[in-house]
């Protein structure tokens, strides 16, 4: 798998064929950009979204951002020439829709590289990420995240999957309840991340902090965006705690300790600290500095 | 190369910029309409003259309309207008990109 550690809070879909929303992508702050070619594109325009996502990415700055593009999927006849002008314009990761097995993502995966080889491009350079969709998503959710080492992530989508489920979504999310825990355990068990489906209600802001905590509390990575408006929000929710940073700074502090001294063990308040205490600080730490809450070196910011 | 249809590509959003190519006789000619033509329209229509000349198209009436559209914005209309109008929509030229 293709393991790291970075921040994926948001994911913010722009249409592939918006000029004024592609240029503008950068601005916000958010951690993933996903330029859309599927869903947001007119059928007679799908050409044209390609050539602008394309000639986009060869121009415009998206600083640190993650840069993912939804291609359209392989039932369709846009599938191959999105994989190509994707993986020609240097893509960090292929988002594939309605994945409903691994064999999806080896076709995928395939094509990708042969794209790969034909632009000089490294192979392997392209990730992946599979959107799940249907109910056969859902219950074969662990072989497509495993997929492949390409995948990076996984990605609930609730509109298509509510209706496969023959209901729809509803404010507290109990619908919702059982994929999206399939869907996490399937990313947590392949060491990918796992995304979030969207919150199309823009006015309903409540309703949207609330789903965005419940699903920070059962281990996202991140949530799925459909406007800047969405960014501030999620990024509070994700933000570490005062007490949080300060364990974190202390575990650090730690490490540090025992590093000068040369020793192999870890100790804090006469309490030796393991592995997942390290890595939970090294995250807490990564969140905080994201939300300006420490700063570099990892002192704290007055307020 | 001559073109084989009419086509259109972009639209008048802000940001974007509609070309539409149509058949024509000896040589390259541009029929502009742009708030900054002024200032960018020598640079929009070089942006457009390379790509048409990437695809050999030498006798074509270009009309734009520009609504503030940035170079790489300018391009891609061009290519998919271009390839619409060689009727080659679904076979990219991946030279061209």
């Amino acid at each position: 798998m293709a393991a790291d550690e970075r921040l994926r809070r948001t994911m913010m879909f722009v249409p592939g064929n918006n000029p004024g929303l592609i240029k503008d992508a950068g601005i916000f702050g958010v951690d993933s950009i996903m330029f859309d070619l599927e869903d947001a594109v007119n059928m007679n325009e799908k050409d044209a979204a390609r050539y602008l996502v394309y000639e986009a990415l060869q121009t415009f700055d998206y600083g640190d951002a993650e840069l993912v593009v939804r291609i359209n999927g392989l039932d369709t006849p846009f599938y191959e020439n999105d994989i190509k002008a994707m993986v020609k314009a240097g893509i960090d990761v292929i988002r594939l829709p309605k994945t409903e097995s691994a064999d999806m993502i080896h076709e995928l995966e395939n094509l990708v590289e042969a794209a790969e080889k034909e632009f000089g491009r490294e192979v392997g350079s392209t990730h992946l990420m599979a959107a799940i969709e249907s109910a056969m998503g859902v219950v074969n959710a662990y072989q497509i995240a495993s997929a492949s080492k390409r995948m990076i992530g996984i990605a609930l989508s609730a509109e298509d999957y509510t209706t496969d489920m023959k209901t729809h979504r509803y404010p507290d999310g109990q619908e919702l309840l059982y994929a999206r825990n399939v869907i996490l355990h399937a990313a947590r068990a392949a060491k990918i991340a796992a995304f979030d489906t969207v919150f199309t209600n823009l006015d309903d802001e409540e309703g949207f902090i609330r789903e965005t905590k419940l699903i920070h509390q059962l281990g996202f990575d991140g949530k799925s965006i459909i406007n800047p408006r969405q960014v501030a929000p999620v990024n509070r929710v994700f933000a570490p705690s005062r007490k949080e940073i300060q364990n974190a700074q202390n575990v650090m502090a730690a490490i540090e300790e025992a590093k000068q001294k040369g020793s192999g063990v870890i100790a804090m308040n006469g309490q030796m600290v393991d592995r997942p205490v390290v890595m939970r600080a090294e995250r807490v730490m990564k969140l905080a500095k994201a939300n300006n809450l420490i700063d570099a070196e990892g002192n704290d910011i007055e307020e | 190369m001559e073109i084989k249809q009419t086509a259109l590509a972009g639209t008048l959003e802000s940001s974007d910029i509609q070309i539409m190519l149509s058949q024509g006789e000896k040589g390259i000619h541009f029929d502009l309409t742009s708030d900054v033509k002024k200032q960018f329209g020598e640079d929009i229509m070089a942006t457009i003259q390379s790509v048409l000349q990437a695809y050999d198209i030498e006798n074509v009436l270009v009309k734009v309309v520009d609504k503030g559209a940035l170079t790489p914005v300018i391009k891609a209309r061009a290519i998919a207008v271009a390839q619409r109008a060689l009727d080659l929509k679904d076979e990219p030229n991946w030279e061209v990109l």
